[in-house]
Formats: structure tokens, C-alpha cells, sequence
């Protein structure tokens, strides 16, 4: 369940509308079922008292849709942010994204969202889903109510999350909490442990479901170019004919790669995935790669930090030992 | 009867600046390096995307090796630092999707140096000819 109620985000929204500080909201409603939340653009206080949304699947990450609405118009958009989009939306203002006077961010807690895959995988039919706190009730149509931890039900991204710490906003509602010394590189770990027959098997096995839908690609914050490499015609990824090819391969390093240094963690990507494949995994193994090579760096910790990626210095590890060092660890 | 005996495919990305003229006095030496490899001429090694190594294999490469100034030699000042950074966390990436870390490499030949480039490429063909045929990173729809 949420610590903060719905309520004190319409109130505060209206209130902002009303009193014209800002002339759209950025907020989540319902969709299909309970547990399809999507994101929505609201323009007044009438909606958002009847539509607007807050609970467990307001996972969307807000932070790049500010980047076209920012331009559409002279005056300011609400946003509400959890912590970790706000690393996001530093780093879209460290890379000159969007105009921060444009914007009003009124930072929200997070107790973390729950994972709709897991949901769906635990039960058949659902058709209501309530949050007590530890535990939440699935009620289904056919078997009856379902009673599961809600730690069970949390994805990856807030099981491992690392902070509760909001890094920008005009606003906040509630109390603002720490960075948070997570275990988000176990898994990473794991995987290298591995041997390369292991870690070759492991990832033919996740990457070879992708269906090249670009969800990662376009949910992602970092991932902002307007003209993208994907949607290029001889890009030799655009496509999805076979399944055990290396082209999965190619664009989920590449899409990993362009983010490289700028990536916040977010894992927006792992959470769209239609085919539920661990891409923070690839993420994290860059950041990870970064910490223990160039010195430990969270992208939009602050605005106008210079990412590692774009920087040097003349004593830097050398590609076959950068290597070699993965085999001795 | 003839026997088509395995041939590595080598992919060389080499600096317009330094390591291309390195193989050209590797040339002019008569020092043999393999025919398998293929050099590509860039006008830096920072010109090198992650993209064309990863595409090199997927068309049909059995290893890609990248060479250009030593660091501190740049043409222009600093472009082999950047390389350096991008092929360090790219080579750790393909190693930690269980690809044969050996398949790629890095090196730093300057234009003076036509002895080691004759030399690295005869040791980098031998390594790729001993792990043999690139299989996890081909494309089949690539092949001829």
C-alpha cells in the first residue's frame, strides 16, 4: 500500500490548477483491469477528481514525456515523481532535454509498485486487486479470493531499490527518505560467476523471446534521440525473422550501450517488457562496469554531471584487462 | 580432392594517423601478416561504434581487432581515450553474454611500429583460428 492516500495528490493538483500555477497534470488512470495503470494527461480539476489514480501499478516513469509537453506550450505542467524518476528527470535537465521553468515537480513517496507480471502469473481471472499493507487480496472470478506477501509481488527494480531520496522537485508530499545501500548487483554477480556456456545459455534463453517491439527503447528516460539508430533500415536489427540469431543480441547490448553513464537504473525497461525479460541486467552490468572502472557514479544524482562515458583520463584500464579482470573477480 | 581448410575472416579497424601506417610499413618491410585479415581504414580509432564490431560479427567475422594511436598520441588529442572507455565496457558486455573474450581486442600501433602490427595480427589470427568458427555471434541470414 501507498503511505501517502490519493487524495492529498488531487487535492494538491487541483489546487495547483486552480490557482493556476500550472494548466496541465501529469497523473496515471485507470485502464482495463486493476492492475492496468497507464499514464494521462489531465487538464482539469473536474477529471482529475473522477479519473486520477495512485496506488501500486503507478509504476510509469514521468520524466520523458516532460520533454514534448515541455514544448507544446508556455506554461507549466505538473508532475508527480517518485524518487527514483527523479535521477531521471536530472539527468534529462543535465542533457538540456527540457526547460526546467516549464515544469512544476511535486515529488511523491514510494512504497514501491508491485510487479503486473507476477500478478497475472499468480492468479487466473483477476478481477480486483487491494493492497493491506502486507499483504494483497486477489480476487478472481473463478477461484475465489488469493491472499499473497506483497513482497513476493515486487519487481526486481523495488525489491533492490536504491533510494528513497528525492533528488529534485518544486514540492513534496510527505516525507522524503535516504539513498538506500541495496544488493542491486547480486544478480549481476551471479552472472558472472557463471561460466561463458552458462551466461551464453542464459541469455539466448532471455534475449531470444524478444519480439523487437521497442517498449525498452521507448519507455526508457535515457533513451531520448529523435532520430534513433533502431529506425534505421540497414541498421541489420530492425527486424525479427529468427529467433537464436545474434541480432536479439546486437540490439539489446547497443540499446544498453547508448544508455551507458546515463542510465539511472530506473528499470522502466524491465517493467514494459511484454516477454518479461530481465534487461536492467544489462544495465546494471554497464553501471557496474563503470563503479569498478572509473569510480562509483549514479547518473542524476545531479543536474550537470558529466557522464564517464564522455570522459578520460589517461590512466584508464586498458579493454583486455578491463576483461581479464571480469575472469579474476 | 580438395579440402576447404578453415580460414579465419578478420576485421582490423585501424586509425588513418597511425596504425594504418603501420601496416603499410609492415608492407613496405615485408614483414607477412595473414591475408585473412581485412583492414578497415578509419580516420580514428574512436570512430569505431560498438555497432560496427557487433555487425562485423554478425556478417560473418570470426574476430575484429581495433588499433590506433598509443594514448597520449592522438591526431586529434584525445579520441583513443574515448575508444578506450567504449571498448572496455563493450568487451565486458560480450564477455558477460558468454561470448569468447578473445574474439576481440584492442591494440596501440603507431606508424613506427610496422613490426608490431605484423606481429599482432599474427598472433591474433592464430588465436581466432584456435577457437574456430564464430558461431554464437553469426547470423545465419547473413551467410553466403
Amino acid at each position: 500500500m501507498q503511505e501517502i492516500k490519493r487524495e492529498v495528490l488531487v487535492n494538491k493538483a487541483s489546487e495547483l490548477l486552480k490557482n493556476g500555477t500550472v494548466d496541465r497534470v501529469f497523473g496515471w488512470k485507470k485502464g482495463e483491469f486493476d492492475y492496468d495503470i497507464t499514464p494521462a494527461l489531465f487538464t482539469t480539476a473536474e477529471d482529475i477528481e473522477n479519473e486520477f489514480v495512485w496506488g501500486d501499478f503507478c509504476g510509469a516513469n514521468f520524466s520523458k514525456y516532460l520533454i514534448k509537453e515541455t514544448g507544446k506550450s508556455e506554461n507549466k505542467v505538473l508532475v508527480f515523481l517518485k524518487p527514483c524518476d527523479t535521477y531521471s528527470f536530472n539527468q534529462l535537465l543535465t542533457e538540456h532535454r527540457f526547460d526546467r521553468e516549464k515544469v512544476y515537480a511535486v515529488g511523491v513517496p514510494c512504497n514501491g509498485m508491485l510487479d503486473t507480471g507476477k500478478i497475472k502469473s499468480s492468479a487466473e481471472g483477476i478481477s480486483k486487486v487491494t493492497d493491506n499493507g502486507d499483504k494483497v487480496v486477489i480476487e478472481t472470478l473463478f477461484d475465489g479470493e488469493i491472499t499473497l506477501d506483497r513482497n513476493e509481488l515486487l519487481p526486481d527494480r523495488c525489491l533492490n531499490c536504491k533510494s528513497k531520496k528525492h533528488v529534485a522537485y518544486d514540492e513534496l508530499l510527505g516525507e522524503d527518505g535516504a539513498v538506500l545501500d541495496s544488493n542491486r548487483f547480486d544478480e549481476v554477480e551471479k552472472l558472472e560467476k557463471m561460466t561463458p556456456d552458462e551466461r551464453f545459455a542464459f541469455w539466448q534463453n532471455e534475449l531470444s523471446r524478444c519480439i523487437r517491439c521497442n517498449a525498452c527503447r521507448d519507455v526508457c528516460p535515457a533513451c531520448t534521440c529523435e532520430k534513433c539508430v533502431f529506425d534505421n533500415p540497414n541498421s541489420g536489427v530492425e527486424n525479427k525473422a529468427a529467433t537464436n540469431e545474434f541480432e536479439e543480441k546486437m540490439f539489446h547490448i547497443i540499446r544498453a550501450f547508448h544508455v551507458a553513464g546515463r542510465c539511472t537504473d530506473c528499470g522502466e525497461c524491465s517493467r514494459v517488457c511484454p516477454q518479461h525479460i530481465p534487461l536492467h541486467l544489462l544495465n546494471r552490468k554497464f553501471i557496474k562496469d563503470i563503479d569498478s572502472f572509473y569510480g562509483e557514479y549514479q547518473a542524476g544524482a545531479e543536474v550537470g554531471s558529466r557522464a564517464p562515458i564522455v570522459n578520460y583520463t589517461t590512466e584508464d584500464i586498458e579493454p583486455g584487462d578491463a576483461v581479464r579482470r571480469n575472469e579474476n573477480a | 580432392m580438395q579440402v576447404n581448410e578453415y580460414k579465419p575472416l578478420i576485421v582490423a579497424f585501424c586509425c588513418n594517423w597511425c596504425s594504418y601506417a603501420g601496416a603499410d610499413l609492415a608492407g613496405n618491410n615485408r614483414l607477412n601478416y595473414p591475408a585473412d585479415v581485412k583492414i578497415i581504414r578509419v580516420p580514428c580509432s574512436c570512430r569505431v561504434n560498438p555497432m560496427f564490431i557487433l555487425r562485423a560479427f554478425q556478417r560473418g567475422a570470426d574476430g575484429v581487432i581495433l588499433c590506433g594511436c598509443h594514448p597520449g598520441d592522438c591526431h586529434y588529442t584525445s579520441g583513443n581515450y574515448y575508444t578506450r572507455r567504449r571498448m572496455a565496457l563493450l568487451f565486458s558486455m560480450l564477455d558477460y553474454l558468454g561470448i569468447e573474450k578473445e574474439r576481440t581486442r584492442v591494440e596501440w600501433v603507431s606508424a613506427a611500429e610496422g613490426a608490431k602490427f605484423a606481429e599482432t595480427m599474427n598472433d591474433f589470427a592464430k588465436t581466432v583460428a584456435a577457437l574456430g568458427e564464430n558461431k554464437r555471434l553469426e547470423d545465419l541470414r547473413c551467410k553466403k
